[in-house]
């Protein structure tokens, strides 16, 4: 172990093969990621997810829109689909319909899933569409060079709030629940046991199963709010994270304030019937009618 | 409707409607999915397949927004169904980011616009044909577009079996470019035996152990490569940004321009072969009308018109407005002293005409809403055969 703004020396060592190379296109590493990014921890734990699912790995489908999160699919060796911003979950719903034997997982951005593609989040989890979608969250437009959006703290500077923002954030959660999806979450990158063990029940779970993951994004976001190191973020997680899986949505919402507490949990796992088996009891019920001869 | 023990209409003639005509020649050419939202003029397309594709094991749902119903198209496409939507100028509009997606993932599927009156929200029940250079140039980046015209109730059965056969044959969007007139039309429609309908199916990409350079995934010196599924173990990466021969994004400059001279010389180099036109009365013409969709019924009736007054008129109706068939009006220009372009539009289509022909070209343009009227195609064929 080191400790914040030690290094350690020696050569460097480059690892010829790892245990999750097999799920990655390990010749597209290294990743495009800045150092401190919380996005290859949420990959790391959504490969350990597939690894331990019972799941043909070519039923397990890869959606990701545009921006950092939106490059996750591209280094998954799996059947991978890199969309357009905002529409990864209306894709995954167009393909899951079709093939509802496939466990499809979205993987995208705060901008992408809550802010551009707001409304297809909504109505997805509405009816229930029988996908995973995991959205990392961190508080800004990285891949751009850092702008606020609809998850960005009030207050927060970013190159487009830079006085401060002025408009108060999406409760991912909250809205997700009410909208009537089967499973919501939220952890942060610092829970990768939580996040792991969350992403296996996602998969599991019939209907619209949604996590967010807290993510440091140390360049864009945290160097002007209070987080400019690798560590800082990782470290309000861990000090000021509370696990409540029962905790009241409405109050959950972040403002990364120092002081403030980041609530994370599965806070809704029931049981809905799911659009494709609704799909399917349709077309079970009207197969073969008006099929009369001439 | 009667329909055939496969749940597809069976062979015989009807009297039917533009709208409905459509959704049994979907069927009949093996679509399975419909995403969509609800348009008018174009509605009883959708309420159409949400009775019928239920009935076929298909599945049409109902999207939040036409965003929305184009992306789970080509979500649907890539999990190997043969997908359509339809809509009209608003949605059209909507549709054009992810048809951008259809374009570059190379995803077949098929876009059905009953166009509608005017601009913006116009007027949703009367007709247009104002989205003719929006189905070429609407969506950003250079591609090249597959579309097809239809002018009657049987025709728009026809072509939207026809287009289904394109898109799957060259892995791309293709639309059906109708109108309020022709969609909300009863006509006559004859159904022919399905042993007399061709029916193209894609190619599908077969699992590879590894990838190799001589075996490229996305191999853009050849204009149709096997389509990867899902499910199906080829592991492919899919892109919407500009990717190499395995899939891969990339920023290199001749990657770039052989991917996007992949996705606009499939189309090109085919052309020919696309193309479908109808010629009427141009033996002797000395005037040729050039139109398209309904409103080239209309300028059959004002070429009879002409011939009566004496006026050698002759009709051209393109029935692929796009890839446009250069060749066809070129050679039909330089047998002609003038060309009328006549389209329910302020001027579309001529665009190209002008830039293929080798005599005056002029406009019979009209746009209130409904079919133009024969006079005003007569008023400038008068008008061009006397300049």
């Amino acid at each position: 172990m080191t400790s914040p703004g030690s290094k350690v020396g020696g050569p460097a060592v480059k690892v010829q093969h790892h245990v999750n190379d097999e799920v990655l296109r390990s010749e597209r590493l290294p990743n495009i990621w800045c150092p401190g990014c919380g996005i290859g921890i949420v990959v790391g734990a959504y490969i350990r997810a597939i690894q331990k699912a019972n799941i043909p790995r070519d039923r397990q489908v890869s959606v990701s829109g545009i921006g950092c999160t939106g490059r996750v699919s591209g280094y998954l060796n799996l059947d991978s689909y890199h969309t357009t911003h905002g529409r990864a979950i209306a894709f995954a719903t167009g393909m899951s319909v079709v093939r509802p034997d496939l466990e499809v997982t979205v993987i995208a951005g705060d901008g992408d899933i809550g802010v551009i593609g707001g409304n297809h989040l909504i109505h997805a989890a509405r009816r229930n569409v029988d996908i995973n979608v995991i959205m990392v969250n961190n508080f800004n437009y990285g891949m751009t060079g850092g702008q606020h959006g609809g998850t960005t703290p009030l207050g927060a500077k970013t190159h487009t709030s830079p006085y401060g923002n002025v408009e108060t954030p999406f409760n991912i959660p909250y809205l997700v629940a009410a909208a009537g999806a089967s499973f919501v979450a939220r952890w942060t990158a610092m829970h990768v046991r939580q996040m792991t063990a969350a992403m296996s029940r996602m998969m599991e779970v019939k209907g619209f199963a949604f996590m967010e993951v807290l993510s440091p994004c140390p360049p864009t976001f945290g160097e002007f709010n209070g987080f400019p190191d690798a560590l800082d973020m990782m470290e309000y997680f861990r000090d000021k994270s509370v696990v409540d899986h029962n905790a009241d949505l409405s109050k959950i919402g972040v403002t990364v304030r120092p002081e403030d507490e980041v609530v994370v949990g599965n806070f809704v796992d029931r049981k809905r019937p799911s659009y494709q088996e609704l799909l399917g009891e349709l077309r079970n019920r009207v197969s073969g009618q008006g099929t009369t001869k001439k | 409707m009667s329909r055939s023990s496969g749940g597809a209409m069976s062979p015989g003639d009807y009297f039917t409607m533009g709208n409905f005509a459509c959704v049994e020649g979907a069927i009949l050419a093996g679509c399975r999915f419909y995403a969509g939202y609800p348009i008018t003029p174009s509605s009883e397309i959708f309420e159409r397949a949400s009775v019928r594709f239920p009935q076929i094991g298909g599945n049409a749902i109902e999207m939040e927004d036409e965003v929305g119903s184009m992306a789970a198209l080509v979500g649907a496409s890539f999990a190997g169904a043969k997908v359509m939507t339809a809509t009209s100028g608003p949605g059209f509009s909507l549709m054009m980011e992810n048809i951008g997606l259809a374009y570059i993932m190379e995803a077949p599927c098929v876009v059905v616009n009953v166009q509608r009156a005017g601009p913006s929200t116009g007027i949703p029940t009367l007709m247009g044909q104002g989205d003719m250079m929006q189905a070429k140039w609407g969506s950003h980046g250079d591609l090249e577009t597959i579309a097809y015209s239809p002018s009657s109730v049987q025709e728009f059965f026809d072509l939207t079996i026809q287009a289904f056969n394109s898109a799957e044959k060259f892995r791309t969007p293709v639309f059906v470019m109708a109108d309020q007139v022709v969609g909300m039309m009863w006509e006559r429609l004859h159904v022919p035996p399905a042993d007399e309908i061709e029916v193209v199916q894609r190619q599908i990409m077969e699992p590879v152990s590894t990838i190799e350079p001589e075996h490229p995934l996305f191999d853009y010196a050849r204009d149709f490569s096997p389509m990867p599924i899902a499910g199906g173990g080829t592991r492919v990466n899919v892109d919407s940004l500009t990717h190499d021969w395995r899939g891969y994004p990339t920023t290199d400059h001749d990657v770039s321009e052989r991917m996007t001279r992949h996705l606009t010389g499939k189309v090109r180099d085919h052309a020919k072969e696309i193309w479908r036109w109808e010629e009427r009365y141009l033996e002797d013409a000395e005037v040729a009308v050039v139109s398209y969709g309904s409103a080239a019924r209309s300028a059959l009736a004002a070429v009879k018109t002409a011939r009566a007054k004496g006026i050698r008129a002759g009709l051209l109706r393109l029935i692929t407005p796009w890839p446009f068939p250069d060749e066809v009006v070129e050679k039909i220009s330089s047998k002609v002293s003038g060309l009328v372009v006549a389209e329910v539009n302020f001027g579309q289509l001529i665009h190209p005409v002008k830039e293929n022909s080798r005599c005056p070209v002029v406009g019979a343009n009209w746009a209130p809403g409904t079919l133009i009227e024969p006079r005003v195609i007569v008023d400038a064929m008068e008008a061009v055969t006397a300049s």
